[in-house]
């Protein structure tokens, strides 16, 4: 974090006198400098970004605040209160797609966070082909999400599926993987984190490659196997690729909309339903003040989580 | 560490770790795209089958022209407009955050301050979609490609700018400092030397946000309804009902709009990999 002070207009940068290869000017000429040049770094390079992040950004999530409460087609809105809400915490579809929301997000983030760092562990060993395996673990996140979701929901279908077929070659009975009202949102999970997997491998192998060698020679010396090296070198020192991995996954996980719509549409019934869907669902239907509404639901459930998450991980990333 | 110094015990078991670790990666990475070019070049009939088999006829290129030739040929307006959207989103990024990014590292402040903490709420905050589509009908913007480009822009913004921001913190202040001497202006200090400078960076995003822009599907649905301003990614949305008994067809749009990702992976995979992890570990 930068420190916050109007003071330092002069010091910043502090590194006491001009660059290596220039004649020092005197102390007054160089802060003279320093002067013009801040006043180049003008505050107007910020206003065409910040017209269109205004506009299109900040002023929706604003107003969402106030749709939230009305009934609303686009035109005309009524102020009725907390009823969008209230119909959204009663009625069993809306509240269910809430839990589904939080399973999805959770179990995405611990799949990435588990297989992501097991591969980045066997990609940066000393095994041949590395170039190879990290191309192909990572294409799959350059590839859209809607062509991944039609392939999979073919892929996963329960009589003619490849999935089923293969497991069918080993004697085991493969379930109704989509259909399913049990398995409907794990399995668009589990496709979520094979898209997804890549992203959090490089994140990793930037990581665990950023660790000093001598820390696994010092456990070398004393004897430590690879378990030990893995125990208490890579995993505490690739703790903030795992922070990012994290944040990155959850965010994610928890507005996940074209994976799950493309493939199970929120069904069976509701039972693959996250908030992302069950807004686009309200959406088409013509409840805009209902969608609006679903929206504040999931700014608030974002906020409540990943803000202290990011919070609670940057101080520990200080302890480091 | 060489393969000399290894005993033979050790070297089996490296191979065999080497040849699970290939195998299972075939298996899990490669057989669904293999997957998707088989049924794309087999016939409607064999293709229903849903079989992972080589086909026994070919029929590559009338399958090609169909997709092609559905709806109007709806596919190229499609590429069309996915390709305006790209291209003019992209370019306003670069220029837009590059400049964000050199005040928000060379400016410390009160003011940069909350022009971080913007960014980063950017990050996290999901957009709200139906108040986005208010703000757009009152700028008659709904349903056009102009619009979804803002949309696009507004949304890539914040990760484009921390990628930015990453790397101006690496180029010295002295060369702003040289070149006021030399009396440049704010814009012509900015453009002139520093930007030119960003080329890396520049390439770097210019690249992901391709591949996300190209593959957003969620934008387009919400914010370009229709056939007429379709991106290609609704293109196989709109399809997969039409051609829910023709797979063939279904999986032949899919290889089609996959080719693009695939030449930029192909062609610049380091680039994009190095922008994600940097853009990622600091955001």
């Amino acid at each position: 974090m930068q420190s916050p002070s109007s003071s330092n207009a002069r010091t910043a940068g502090s590194r006491g006198d001009a660059g290596p290869g220039r004649a020092a000017p005197t102390p007054a000429r160089a802060s003279a400098v320093r002067g013009t040049t801040q006043r180049r770094y003008s505050y107007w390079f910020y206003a065409p970004a910040g017209v269109v992040y205004g506009v299109i950004f900040v002023l929706p999530t604003l107003i969402s605040f106030y749709f939230a409460f009305t009934r609303w087609d686009l035109f005309e809105s009524e102020w009725i209160g907390l009823d969008n809400f209230r119909q959204f915490f009663s009625e069993q579809s809306l509240r269910s797609s809430l839990v589904n929301t939080l399973v999805y997000a959770v179990t995405t983030s611990g799949l990435k966070v588990v297989l992501g760092m097991l591969l980045a562990i066997v990609l940066t060993s000393s095994i041949r082909l590395k170039g190879l395996l990290r191309a192909l673990t990572f294409f799959p996140v350059l590839v859209s999400t809607v062509a991944v979701g039609i392939t999979f929901s073919v892929l996963l279908q329960p009589d003619f599926g490849i999935v089923n077929a293969a497991l069918a070659k080993v004697g085991i009975t493969g379930p109704d993987w989509l259909g399913d009202p049990d398995t409907a949102l794990l399995s668009v999970a589990a496709v979520d984190v094979w898209k997804g997997v890549g992203l959090a491998t490089v994140i990793y192998i930037a990581g665990i490659l950023s660790i000093p060698r001598d820390y696994y020679e010092a456990v070398e010396v004393d004897g430590g196997g690879a378990w030990t090296q893995f125990w208490n070198v890579t995993l505490p020192l690739a703790r903030p690729a795992t922070f990012t991995v994290i944040l990155l996954s959850f965010i994610g996980g928890l507005r996940s909309f074209d994976l799950i719509w493309t493939m199970t549409g929120g069904g069976p019934g509701f039972a693959s339903d996250t908030i992302a869907s069950v807004i686009y669902k309200q959406y088409q239907a013509g409840f805009y003040g209902l969608a609006t509404a679903g929206n504040v639901v999931l700014f608030l459930l974002v906020s409540a989580i990943v803000f202290p998450l990011a919070r609670f991980f940057s101080s520990r990333e200080v302890d480091l | 560490m060489s393969a000399q110094t290894l005993t033979p015990a050790r070297r089996l078991r490296r191979l065999g770790t080497e040849v699970l670790a290939v195998g299972a990666a075939l298996v899990v990475f490669v057989v669904p795209f293999v997957f998707i070019v088989l049924t794309a070049f087999k016939d409607e009939f064999e293709a229903s089958d849903l079989t992972f088999s080589l086909p026994t006829t070919w029929p590559v290129l009338d399958n090609l022209r169909e997709v092609f030739a559905a709806r109007d040929g709806m596919l190229l307006v499609a590429f069309k407009n996915s390709t305006i959207l790209t291209v003019s989103s992209v370019a306003i990024l670069v220029v837009l955050c590059s400049m964000v990014a050199f005040v928000l590292q060379r400016r410390p402040g009160r003011v940069s301050d909350v022009v971080g903490a913007l960014i980063l709420s950017g990050l996290i905050i999901p957009p709200a979609i139906v108040p986005t589509i208010w703000v757009l009908q009152k700028l008659h913007l709904f349903k056009t490609i102009p619009g979804l480009v803002l949309v696009e822009v507004a949304f890539s913004m914040s990760f484009t700018i921390l990628l930015y921001r990453a790397f101006i913190a690496a180029i010295p202040r002295e060369l702003d400092e040289a070149a006021v001497i030399d009396g440049c202006s704010s814009l012509t200090l900015f453009f002139r030397v520093i930007f030119p400078l960003l080329r890396p960076v520049t390439i770097t995003s210019i690249l992901t946000n391709s591949v996300f822009i190209f593959n957003d599907f969620v934008n387009p649905l919400y914010f370009t309804p229709g056939d007429e301003n379709a991106t290609v990614q609704l293109t196989l949305y709109n399809f997969l009902s039409q051609f829910s008994t023709q797979y063939n067809l279904l999986f032949m749009n899919i290889l089609v709009i996959t080719i693009p990702p695939l030449l930029v992976f192909v062609l610049f995979n380091g680039k994009i990999v190095s922008g994600m992890t940097s853009g990622a570990v600091k955001g």
